[in-house]
């Protein structure tokens, strides 16, 4: 299945189209993660509108590019996505942490799309990894993209997964690092540093891409170069800013937990436009 | 004198056994794998199997993803690291997802000897036997072991197989293995001991030395902890009136406990609990720690002889 291949100012206007749709999923459930999904919604865009093989018709298509979102709050991206290309219909977006949905308030399989459950952060790099090393054993050719959070690096098991995928010569493996500096008590650097980061995964054995996040031409290039990277790993190294788009929540460490209340919404909609 | 017999090498043979004939089994190994004979597997398929080194919390995650793509994984460490280390990557990523994930754990109970309590697992019963989707059996010896490895390697989901470290005696059973169902390894109304893993032995010991007293006990091999077979608990509760659990774990959380849910709910009789009460283990030898800690044959036949008269 072809990827539609958006031009840049196409991709542009996808994601805010995918930032409007999050405001209202999460204005509707009254609870959720704005400021990560928004710092990372044009990463995600551009993955599956541009790069990610996959048929939504056929959600285990043995042949699909797997994407695993380990920062799994953000999941109001990856479901506005999802139904932005066709995993499910749009109004079912409206249920996200409802009673019943198949949207729940962290990825579960219950979603069409979503591979594994997450939620529980630092486990996710680790399921890229099988499936990188499942990839070896069937002799696929498909690729595995993971996004990951820079407050996540915080977990241990990340950097037990990091070793393993270079370890393992995992070429396959694109992690993104959604880097906003934010999580929840603060700025990552004065919660737990987690700087100097390309120089973490460099010694780490990762061939690193560094990049501003939100610049469409930048992102399309660095998926792209990831894909000529030989044995070893590729992490993107995206410089994002929390919030992105909504001018009252850029930058606003409250935003990473909280739902915008109905009038918040609607001044971050019309900034959306 | 039964033969002795290490359940992991009935386990790694098990493994070799099941490559040859399923592409899809891959084994996965944190550094144990001569302790815990998946190297019996590596040797034979190198390119199904994988060794993590030490991080169990990684390689129990990649085992999810590596199910989520259709492979049918065994991985294996010692019973503390695959229950306690990585008991998050356990819940949310095997557990929730229900992804086709055997844990096989070696190195359960006091039986580890020599290496003392950091390694002698008495609580990953109790770990495991909380989370939804996961299937748990304690083999009592080595050709229980392949039958548990070939049972599970055919159902899908998540299990959690235990086995000790030390050689144990092969049980006189002519009853073939059937996943969630126990086995009656001897009749009698007098008393019933339901006993898992090594701890099968010591009760047959236990029921030999009361037969020669007349009272007559019945034996039950509950190999299956989860599903357990309450078919078998309720009717002994209700022939005999007086079960004994022995396991070589804690008595909080594993197989007595899941005979209290049985009968507390359903037809409630005394539960004796034959285990680790609420105690670290320690360095010694095997034999030494299994007196220490009450888990003997003779330990058995007491607490049937200190209980029956008060049925």
């Amino acid at each position: 299945m072809e990827n539609k291949q958006l031009s840049i100012e196409e991709l542009n206007s996808e994601a805010r189209q995918i930032r409007r749709l999050i405001i209202r999923m999460l204005a509707e459930a009254g609870s959720g993660h704005p400021g990560g999904s928004l710092s990372s919604a044009d990463l995600v865009t551009a993955l599956y509108f541009n790069i990610l093989r996959f048929n939504p018709a056929d959600p285990n298509w043995p042949e699909r590019d797997r994407f695993h979102m380990s920062k799994g709050h953000c999941c109001p991206l990856w479901y506005a996505v999802l139904s932005r290309t066709g995993y499910f219909p749009e109004e079912k977006l409206f249920t996200l942490r409802k009673f019943g949905s198949i949207l729940q308030g962290h990825p579960d399989r219950k979603t069409p799309g979503v591979e594994s459950a997450s939620g529980s952060l630092g486990q996710g790099l680790s399921i890229g990894l099988g499936m990188s090393l499942a990839s070896r054993v069937d002799k696929k050719d498909y690729r595995v993209y993971v996004l990951l959070g820079d407050g996540e690096l915080q977990e241990g098991s990340v950097w037990e997964a990091a070793m393993a995928c270079a370890h393992f010569s995992c070429d396959n493996i694109c992690a993104i690092l959604d880097a906003n500096g934010c999580q929840i008590d603060g700025r990552c650097e004065d919660v737990m540093g987690v700087e100097p980061l390309a120089a973490k995964w460099q010694s780490f054995g990762w061939h690193v891409i560094e990049i501003n996040g939100h610049d469409m031409g930048a992102i399309l290039a660095a998926y792209r170069e990831a894909q000529t990277i030989k044995g070893k790993p590729t992490i993107i190294i995206a410089r994002t800013v929390k919030g992105k788009g909504v001018s009252f929540m850029e930058g606003v460490i409250g935003f990473h937990g909280r739902a915008p209340t109905p009038e918040e919404a609607q001044k971050a909609l019309k900034e959306l436009a | 004198m039964a033969e002795q017999l290490y359940q992991r090498d009935a386990y790694g043979q098990a493994l070799v056994k099941l490559g040859s004939s399923d592409n899809n089994v891959v084994v996965l190994d944190a550094d144990l794998s001569s302790s815990t004979r998946t190297n019996l597997f590596a040797k034979q398929f190198p390119e199904r199997f994988f060794n993590f080194g030490v991080a169990e919390q990684n390689m129990i995650a990649a085992a999810a993803g590596l199910a989520s793509c259709g492979k049918k994984v065994f991985l294996s460490t010692f019973a503390v690291f695959a229950s306690g280390r990585a008991w998050d990557q356990v819940r949310v990523s095997i557990s929730y997802n229900n992804f086709n994930v055997k844990i096989v754990a070696t190195h359960a109970g006091v039986t580890v000897g020599p290496d003392g309590a950091s390694h002698q697992a008495l609580e990953d019963i109790a770990l495991m036997r909380v989370l939804p989707n996961m299937n748990i059996i304690v083999p009592a010896d080595a050709p229980q072991t392949e039958e548990a490895i070939m049972a599970a390697a055919g159902i899908p989901g998540p299990f959690y197989i235990r086995m000790g470290r030390s050689k144990v005696p092969t049980i006189e059973n002519k009853e073939k293995f059937e996943f969630g169902k126990a086995q009656l390894l001897c009749p009698g109304d007098d008393a019933a001991i339901v006993a898992c893993g090594l701890m099968v032995e010591q009760a047959l010991w236990a029921v030999k030395s009361l037969a020669a007293r007349g009272i007559r006990a019945r034996l039950i091999n509950m190999h299956t902890i989860r599903p357990l077979d309450k078919e078998i608990i309720l009717k002994a509760a209700q022939e005999t009136r007086l079960i004994i659990a022995c396991e070589e774990h804690s008595v909080f959380g594993g197989l007595a406990s899941s005979i209290d849910e049985v009968v507390a709910e359903n037809f409630p009789v005394k539960v004796i609990r034959v285990g680790v009460h609420s105690r670290f283990g320690q360095s010694g030898e095997p034999e030494e720690l299994m007196k220490e800690y009450h888990l003997t044959g003779p330990d058995i036949e007491k607490a049937v002889l200190a209980h029956i008269a008060q049925k």
